[in-house]
């Protein structure tokens, strides 16, 4: 019919309209800052240094092995190499980073970093409010500021964050298995010696 | 009701007519025309914006609820101090002109636009007694003036220096004058009827009751078509959705103000509104009876309430239509202006002349009724027969 269409469409509008007023099922939106949706697990932003343990500097896993700085495709990580060495997460004594800066005004939250890393050392992090009233200081951020501890990880991520503690707890219990096998190897051999040299003593009266 | 009664309520309907004449009287005589005139020119400017941020406000938040949303809900209660937030953030912006603009028309296209705009007020009687003039030609000066808002949109686009900005204008200008031809119109049929161009007149017109029904044009078989009609040219002439081609600002930004920015961008919406308000008031004045009451009952209520009363009510219309209807492309435009537009506002002048040589009875409604009705749906069949449906092939794109 004659305008059959456009009173259609009115009666549409009109029912949105006042539905808004009555049910709040109609109205979707998230009034943000209030209000919060909770966080995906596959969401990521810019990327973190996970330690264990209660000290970030003893308990970091980065070993400044440098894969994730000549990986970066737009060069944001800065890494310099520790001269000492102090344990890893397995228990290995390694380098650590004296350095590591990420300058987040240029990272483009590609994840390449944490793909490469084989220490499970760095991670994506999904909060993203990081405004800040200066141009440069405040969004280069150094080893501290990127450092938090794994229970954050797992609580961002808990998924992934449980696989890798389950293969670190793995890598550690190997590195312990090795240790024990070489202390008591060791332990065999002083002993062996002990007896030996007693043999020695007494074949020679 | 007594006499005291009525006198009450005539004080407060004149309320604002005698309290100018109490400010302007201790002036020297040869300076109370002018200032009386300064006075209902700053009334008009200080009421009209203020319906126009008003209309913002509502419009944004109108729009919203029709699509599930909350619209503006920050700015003090319940988001209605928005438009002052709006307003600073305009005021505050980097005015940029191009460079190569012409820069003194670049800046004169806003303000004209506006002038234009407030101009058309001069003539709109907001309530009884309360017209800036009463012009006797004042229809013919109310679509005089509104035609210099097609210079001021050309200006814009012309000065502005910009392939974009030109050919938005052009659109603009093409969509103003096909629709200007309908709007004229529609309105004609008002002044046969009431026999004069003076605004302040028709209203008297419809300002009497039969029983309790007002003698409003707009119930009558031409009066309604003409109303009809005129809205509809009205809202292609004030760039509204769905005629808002030349403005489209989901594909082509702001047609001929993109090189407009703060606060003459503000400014243009300023005279878009303006205009708006401007046409809708003149359809109250030819067919919605100006500021009189729809019932006889209804006449306490003082004339100005009526006025805005109706007004926000044909705001809250557009505003509703913006909701619903989407763009029509620029051929459909075009056609609709001058092959069915055209032809209904001249059968419609027909009509009214038949409705006046025919005596008055139920016979002449239904034959008026039927002279509109008809060929109207005729004319709709027909130019939709026209189209051929099918699905398209482009030559180059596949």
């Amino acid at each position: 019919m004659f305008g059959e269409g456009i009173l259609k469409g009115l009666a549409e509008t009109a029912r949105n309209f006042f539905g808004s007023y009555v049910s709040k099922d109609r109205l979707t939106t998230v009034q943000f800052p209030e209000q919060r949706l909770p966080q995906i697990e596959a969401a990521r932003n810019f990327p973190f240094l996970v330690y264990d343990g209660e000290d970030w500097q003893q308990g970091m896993r980065c070993v400044s092995c440098f894969i994730c700085e000549k990986e970066c495709p737009p060069k944001c990580i800065f890494i310099e190499k520790s001269t000492d060495k102090k344990p890893d997460a397995v228990g290995k004594p390694q380098f650590y980073p004296k350095v590591f800066n990420i300058d987040v005004s240029v990272c483009m939250s590609c994840q390449i970093c944490v793909e490469v890393c084989p220490f499970d050392a760095i991670k994506m992090d999904v909060a993203f409010e990081h405004s800040t009233n200066n141009r440069f200081a405040g969004l280069l951020w150094d080893k501290k500021e990127l450092a938090k501890p794994n229970e954050y990880y797992r609580q961002i991520h808990p998924i992934e964050a449980a696989a890798v503690d389950a293969a670190l707890a793995e890598e550690r219990a190997k590195v312990a298995a090795k240790a024990k096998a070489a202390a008591d190897a060791k332990a065999a051999a002083i002993a062996a010696a002990a007896a030996s040299t007693s043999v020695e003593v007494a074949t020679e009266k | 009701m007594t006499l005291s009664m009525f006198q009450a309520i005539d004080q407060i309907d004149q309320i604002f007519v005698t309290s100018q004449h109490r400010l302007v009287s201790d002036l020297p005589a040869e300076f109370q025309s002018i200032s009386s005139a300064i006075l209902s020119v700053i009334a008009i400017v200080l009421v009209f914006a203020l319906l126009f941020a008003i209309t913002t406000v509502l419009e944004r938040k109108g729009l919203g609820r029709m699509q599930n949303r909350y619209g503006p809900n920050r700015v003090g209660p319940c988001g209605f101090f928005q438009p002052l937030a709006d307003g600073v953030k305009s005021l505050t912006k980097e005015d940029l002109v191009p460079r190569t603009a012409d820069q003194l028309v670049h800046f004169l296209a806003p303000v004209l636009l506006v002038m234009a705009a407030f101009l058309a007020y001069a003539v709109l009687p907001v309530g009884r007694n309360m017209v800036l003039v009463n012009l006797n030609a004042g229809v013919l000066y109310f679509f005089a003036v509104g035609s210099l808002v097609e210079l001021a949109v050309f200006m814009a686009g012309w000065s502005s220096r910009n392939k974009y900005s030109l050919l938005g204008a052009m659109r603009a200008i093409a969509q103003m004058i096909s629709y200007e031809v309908p709007l004229v119109l529609a309105s004609i049929v008002v002044i046969m009827a009431a026999g004069s161009l003076s605004t302040v007149s028709i209203v008297d017109m419809q300002a009497s009751y039969t029983g309790i029904w007002p003698h409003w044009f707009v119930f009558t078989p031409w009066g309604f078509a003409g109303f009809a009609l005129f809205m509809i040219a009205a809202t292609a002439e004030s760039n509204r959705s769905p005629f808002d081609l030349p403005e489209g600002e989901s594909e082509i930004i702001a047609g001929y103000y993109i090189e407009y920015s703060g606060f003459k961008f503000a400014l243009f919406f300023l005279g878009e509104y303006l205009g708006m308000f401007a046409t809708s008031a003149m359809a109250i004045t030819l067919f919605l009876g100006g500021w009189a009451a729809p019932f006889s009952f209804l006449t306490w209520i003082p004339s100005y309430l009526w006025f805005f009363a109706k007004l926000v009510l044909l705001i809250l219309i557009f505003i509703w239509i913006r909701g619903t209807l989407p763009r029509l492309r620029m051929d459909q435009l075009m056609s609709f202006a001058w092959q069915f537009m055209l032809p209904m506002t001249l059968l419609n002048l027909f009509v009214a002349g038949v409705w006046h040589f025919m005596p008055a009875g139920i016979v002449r409604w239904l034959v008026c009724i039927a002279l509109l009705v008809a060929p109207a749906i005729l004319l709709s069949r027909s130019l939709k027969q026209g189209k051929k449906f099918a699905v398209r092939h482009y030559r180059f794109a596949e």
